[in-house]
C-alpha cells in the first residue's frame, strides 16, 4: 500500500512536470488562437477527470444502497469532493479561454451549461453531507447522488432544446486536433487522472481515520457514562 | 388498511388540518403577493416585453413561495413524535408520502390560482399562443416541484438548519423542469414556438421522479 502509494505520487509528479513542459513548449501554436489555446490541456484534461469521478460517485451510490457497506459510501464521497475540486478547474479555466477567443466570459451554451449543473448538484451533495445530523447521513447522500445522475439527462434535453434554437458560438475548429496535439492532450488526461487517484487516496485515509477516531470517541463516552 | 385507505387519509388529515391553521397557505400567498409587487416594482415592462419575462417571473414567484409549504410538510409531523409512530406502524412508506405530495399540489394549485390573474392584471398579459396549453403546463410544472419538493424535504429534515437545505437541495435538482415551466410558459405566451417539446420535457421529469421518489422514499424516511 505504502509502496504503491510512493510509486503513484513519482508517476504523477513526472506526468505532471512533462505535461507542462508538453502544453506550453513542446506543444504546436495553434493558428488563430495562438498560445491562448494551450490552457485547452488542462481545462479538457480536468473536464474528463470531473465527469469520470462523478460517474464513479454515481455508481459508488448505488453500490452502498445495495450493499452498504462503507467503503463505498467513502469512495462516493471522495469522488464527489475530488471532482468538484476539478469541475471548479474547469469552469475556471473556461472564462480565461473564451475571453480573449470568444471576447465573452461566459455564454450559456449547452456543454457550459451541463457542466455548471452538474457542479451545482455535486456542491448541494456535499452540503448535505457536511450539515447532515442523522446517522443515516451515507443513505441520504447516496439517494441524493442517484436523483443528481437521473437529472444529467434530462438536464442534457432541457438545455440542448433551450440553446439549440439560437446560433452557437463557434468552438474552437470544429473539433478537428492536430496529432501532437492529441498527444499532448492524453499525456494530460494521464496525469490529471493520476492526480486525482492520488488525491482519492489520501482523502480516503483520512476519511477512514476520521470514522475510527469518531467511533472511538464515541465509546470511550459510553464507556465513561457506564462507569 | 390498504395504500389508498392510508393515502387518503393522510391527504384528509393534512387538509383539515390546514384548513384550520391556514399557516401555510397564508405564507405563500403572501409571500407570493410580496414578490409580484417587488418585480412590478423593478422591472415596470410594457406588454410586449412582459410577455417574454412573465413566464420566468410567475415560476420564480411559485417556486419561493412553494418553498414555504413544504417545509411545514414534514415538520407539522416532528411534533409529538408523529413521525416516529408512522414509522414503528406496519403502514407502508409510499402512501405517507404521496398523501404528503397530494397535499401540497393541491396548497400550490391554489396559489396558483389566486396568485395567476393578479399576474395578469401587473403586467397586462394576454397569450397570443394556445391559452388553454397554460392547463397542462402548471398542473405538470407543480407536480414537478411538488414531487422533489416533498421529497427533499424529508431529506432536509435530517440536517442542521433545515429550512435553508430545502432550497438548496431542490434547485439544482430542478434545473431542467424549471427551464421546462418558463419556456413553455413563455412560448404560449409570446405565441412564437410551439410549447410542445417543452411539455414533454416536464411530462418525463415527472414520471422519472415520481418513480424514483416511490422507490427511495423508504429508504429516506427509515434514516433517522
Amino acid at each position: 500500500m505504502k509502496r504503491g502509494f510512493t510509486i503513484l505520487a513519482v508517476v504523477t509528479a513526472v506526468l505532471l512536470c512533462f505535461g507542462l513542459y508538453a502544453a506550453l513548449i513542446a506543444a504546436p501554436t495553434e493558428q488563430t488562437m495562438g498560445n491562448v489555446q494551450r490552457i485547452f490541456y488542462y481545462h479538457v484534461s480536468s473536464a474528463w477527470t470531473a465527469f469520470l469521478l462523478f460517474t464513479i460517485n454515481f455508481v459508488a451510490s448505488i453500490a452502498y444502497l445495495l450493499r452498504r457497506n462503507t467503503t463505498t459510501d467513502i469512495v462516493a464521497l471522495i469522488s464527489a469532493e475530488v471532482g468538484v475540486v476539478f469541475c471548479t478547474v474547469v469552469l475556471v479555466t473556461g472564462p480565461l479561454w473564451a475571453r480573449p477567443v470568444w471576447g465573452i466570459w461566459w455564454t450559456w451554451d449547452p456543454r457550459l451549461t451541463l457542466t455548471f449543473a452538474l457542479w451545482l448538484i455535486y456542491v448541494s451533495y456535499l452540503l448535505l453531507r457536511r450539515f447532515s445530523t442523522s446517522s443515516q447521513a451515507a443513505v441520504l447522500a447516496a439517494v441524493l447522488a442517484v436523483f443528481g445522475g437521473l437529472d444529467v439527462p434530462l438536464d442534457y434535453l432541457a438545455i440542448r432544446w433551450w440553446r439549440g434554437q439560437h446560433p452557437a458560438p463557434v468552438i474552437g475548429g470544429g473539433g478537428s486536433l492536430d496529432a501532437h496535439m492529441w498527444y499532448v492532450l492524453l499525456i494530460n488526461v494521464a496525469a490529471f487522472v493520476c492526480l486525482a487517484w492520488l488525491l482519492c487516496i489520501v482523502r480516503y485515509r483520512l476519511e477512514v481515520l476520521k470514522r475510527e477516531v469518531e467511533e472511538t470517541q464515541a465509546l470511550e463516552s459510553l464507556m465513561e457514562a457506564g462507569r | 388498511m390498504s395504500f389508498l385507505e392510508i393515502t387518503r387519509s393522510t391527504l384528509i388529515k393534512d387538509i383539515r388540518l390546514e384548513w384550520r391553521s391556514k399557516d401555510a397557505i397564508n405564507a405563500m400567498l403572501f409571500f407570493a403577493l410580496l414578490v409580484v409587487v417587488i418585480f412590478s416594482f423593478s422591472f415596470d415592462p410594457d406588454a410586449e416585453e412582459s410577455r417574454r419575462i412573465a413566464g420566468g417571473l410567475i415560476w420564480v414567484a411559485f417556486l419561493f413561495a412553494a418553498v414555504v409549504a413544504l417545509n411545514q410538510t414534514w415538520a407539522r409531523e416532528l411534533r409529538n413524535q408523529v413521525l416516529d409512530a408512522y414509522r414503528v406502524s406496519p403502514a407502508p412508506a409510499n402512501p405517507l408520502f404521496l398523501a404528503k405530495a397530494l397535499g401540497n399540489f393541491i396548497f400550490v394549485s391554489i396559489l396558483e390560482l389566486l396568485m395567476t390573474p393578479l399576474f395578469v392584471i401587473f403586467y397586462k398579459l394576454r397569450a397570443l399562443g394556445p391559452a388553454w396549453e397554460l392547463v397542462p403546463i402548471a398542473l405538470l410544472g407543480t407536480w414537478a416541484l411538488v414531487i422533489n419538493g416533498t421529497f427533499f424535504a424529508a431529506i432536509s429534515l435530517r440536517t442542521r438548519s433545515r429550512e435553508i437545505m430545502l432550497p438548496l437541495l431542490l434547485f439544482p435538482i430542478s434545473l431542467p423542469a424549471l427551464l421546462g415551466m418558463v419556456n413553455a410558459t413563455t412560448a404560449v405566451l409570446t405565441g412564437d414556438a410551439p410549447a410542445r417539446f417543452w411539455i414533454a420535457l416536464l411530462l418525463a421529469y415527472d414520471v422519472v421522479f415520481t418513480t424514483a421518489c416511490l422507490f427511495l422514499f423508504e429508504l429516506v424516511l427509515e434514516a433517522e
